[in-house]
């Protein structure tokens, strides 16, 4: 599903964030990546959406070579994709449903099927009741869960999320980490950038481990 | 992406009054943006008016625009009448009146009180004449001076008398202001560009993380861009609308001394208002000015906001 060829990124005016990274993510499949503060996690990550382009190498996602995505494509391109950020990035001066609903708006989905979809996605992440609510009214953990239904409410077949936990407490992140896995049940491609070694080493999934823009062999596999 | 024709209509009604709404929560910054395009369209407006008033008193003083042909002694009356004939045909023409020598006799003896002065003479010494009225309202003062120099070439004629130059000198003022008027007019619109496109260039920067998220979604350009575009319509109206009043008051405070003034010479004259023809244009011009504004504005600045 995501796949990295020999990519490289240079800043402008930086040192080489990504060196010569390869990487295979299956279809269906669920991996984290982590590594130390400076690593390339968010850079990779970034190189999936498209919010920066490689410098050298080909990443393939959903069988697309980004590189062919011309810049007019990119919102087509991002709207197969559900993003989650560390700062949740909602809209504050909207509500909770409003927010939620904005992908489905872009899609040009009608009103009832919009309002449809939103309580299914705000019912998955247990917060139907908040729907009238603004963002800065919720909790962090609450607010971070309106950007996963987000995410999820156009039914995306990845999902990638830059330290979705990263201003929780220990309970709230579990929390939100088994709403990912919940979602990879269901078929959801997932590739997670998370610090948080001693909660997503007991998750049984593959951890990719970043070093200095390349793959740090020593400590990646696959924890079971 | 393939919407319906419905529910693409049904988001734009929605972006429509969500723009509105947005413009409604800020209501001074706003109202200042809205009466600053006002100012700015009126003046071209006012002026506009103020031409055509202009031009509509200069049209009603024709009457003193009046060529008088004298022609040579011995010029037959019917000579005299077919050269009246043949000028009547002309199109800078709008009137001719033949005066006969003896008809200018009579009026003189009975106007000027020297009756008895003319008792001694055996002959009319007046010619016949032609009055002619050129068609001022449609001619250049060139133009005018044309048909002066056409009406002279006729071999009968002895002299040409007429006191156009002042009407020349009116309606050559006319046009230049005329011409200052369309520049302005230019002028402005392109300061109400500026100001919209302005506007909207700080409302985009505001609400730049909201563009920013937006883009993060999967939202286009043209997305984005709809409800700036409403919004620099609304402005556009909203100024148009302030203008209309503007110059609606100013026309009321001036019509009841315009029309004494009128009533003092006699004239009839009533100040032009501004009609259902001029009140659209200007509210089509301000929205559409306030659409294009913000088009430019948002394709710029929207196209640079990229997350990061
Ligand atoms: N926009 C940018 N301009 C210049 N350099 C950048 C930019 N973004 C990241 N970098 C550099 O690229 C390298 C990788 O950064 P990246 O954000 O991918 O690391 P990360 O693994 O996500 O770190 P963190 O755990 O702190 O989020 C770092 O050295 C960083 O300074
Ligand atoms: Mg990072």
């Amino acid at each position: 599903m995501i796949i990295f060829e020999n990519v490289a990124k240079r800043y402008p005016g930086g040192q080489e964030a990504l060196a010569g990274m390869n990487l295979r993510v299956e279809k269906g499949e669920m991996v984290f990546l982590t590594g130390h503060s400076g690593a390339g996690k968010s850079t990779l990550l970034k190189l999936i959406a498209l919010i920066e382009r490689p410098t050298r190498g080909q990443v393939f996602v959903n069988r697309q070579n980004t590189n062919g995505v011309s810049r007019g494509r990119i919102p087509g391109f991002r709207r197969q994709l559900g993003m989650v950020f560390q700062d949740h990035k909602l809209l504050s001066d909207r509500t909770v449903f409003d927010n939620v609903s904005l992908p489905l708006i872009i899609d040009g989905l009608g009103r009832k099927e919009v309002g449809r979809k939103v309580r299914a996605a705000l019912d998955q992440v247990g917060l139907l009741s908040k729907e009238k609510k603004m963002p800065l009214a919720l909790s962090s953990g609450e607010q971070q869960r309106v950007g996963i239904a987000r995410a999820v409410v156009s039914k995306p077949v990845v999902l990638i999320a830059d330290e979705p936990t990263g201003n929780l407490d220990p309970e709230l992140s579990s929390e939100i980490m088994n709403l990912f896995m919940r979602f990879n049940e269901v078929g959801v491609t997932v590739v997670v950038a998370s610090h948080d070694l001693s909660l997503i080493g007991t998750l049984g999934k593959r951890i990719i481990k970043l070093a200095a823009g390349r793959i740090d062999d020593a400590g990646n596999g696959v924890a079971r | 992406m393939s919407i319906s024709p419905r529910v693409w209509a049904s988001r734009h009604a929605q972006t429509l009054v969500g723009s509105l709404g947005r413009l409604y929560q800020q209501p001074f910054s706003t109202f200042m943006t809205i009466a600053v395009i006002g100012i700015a369209l009126a003046m071209p407006a006012g002026l506009h008016l103020f031409v055509v008033n202009g031009t509509n008193l200069g049209g009603r003083w024709d009457s003193a625009v009046d060529i008088a042909v004298y022609l040579k002694s011995g010029t037959s009356l019917t000579d005299t009448e077919t050269l009246a004939g043949t000028w009547r045909e002309r199109d800078d023409v709008d009137d001719v009146e033949v005066i006969t020598a003896d008809q200018a006799l009579r009026d003189f003896k009975a106007g000027s009180g020297f009756a008895d002065a003319f008792e001694g003479l055996s002959a009319n010494p007046l010619p016949n004449t032609i009055v002619v009225r050129p068609a001022v309202d449609r001619l250049s003062a060139d133009q005018v001076a044309q048909l002066e120099r056409a009406l002279a070439a006729a071999p009968q004629v002895e002299l040409v008398q007429a006191d156009t130059q002042w009407v020349q000198r009116f309606f050559a003022i006319v046009e230049i202001v005329e011409r200052l008027v369309t520049l302005a007019t230019l002028a402005l619109g392109l300061a109400v560009l500026v100001i919209i496109g302005n506007t909207i260039r700080l409302d985009i920067y505001s609400r730049r993380e909201e563009i920013e998220i937006a883009k993060l979604i999967g939202a286009t350009d043209a997305f984005i861009r709809r409800p700036f575009l409403y919004s620099g319509a609304w402005y556009g109206l909203g100024g148009a609308l302030i203008a209309l009043l503007m110059i609606s008051a100013l026309l009321v405070l001036v019509q009841g001394p315009v029309t004494r003034l009128a009533g003092l010479y006699g004239s009839s004259f009533e100040v032009a208002g501004l009609g259902a023809g001029i009140a659209l244009t200007m509210l089509l011009a301000g929205g559409g000015l306030g659409w294009l504004g913000s088009w430019i504005a948002a394709a710029r600045h929207i196209r640079r906001l990229e997350p990061s």
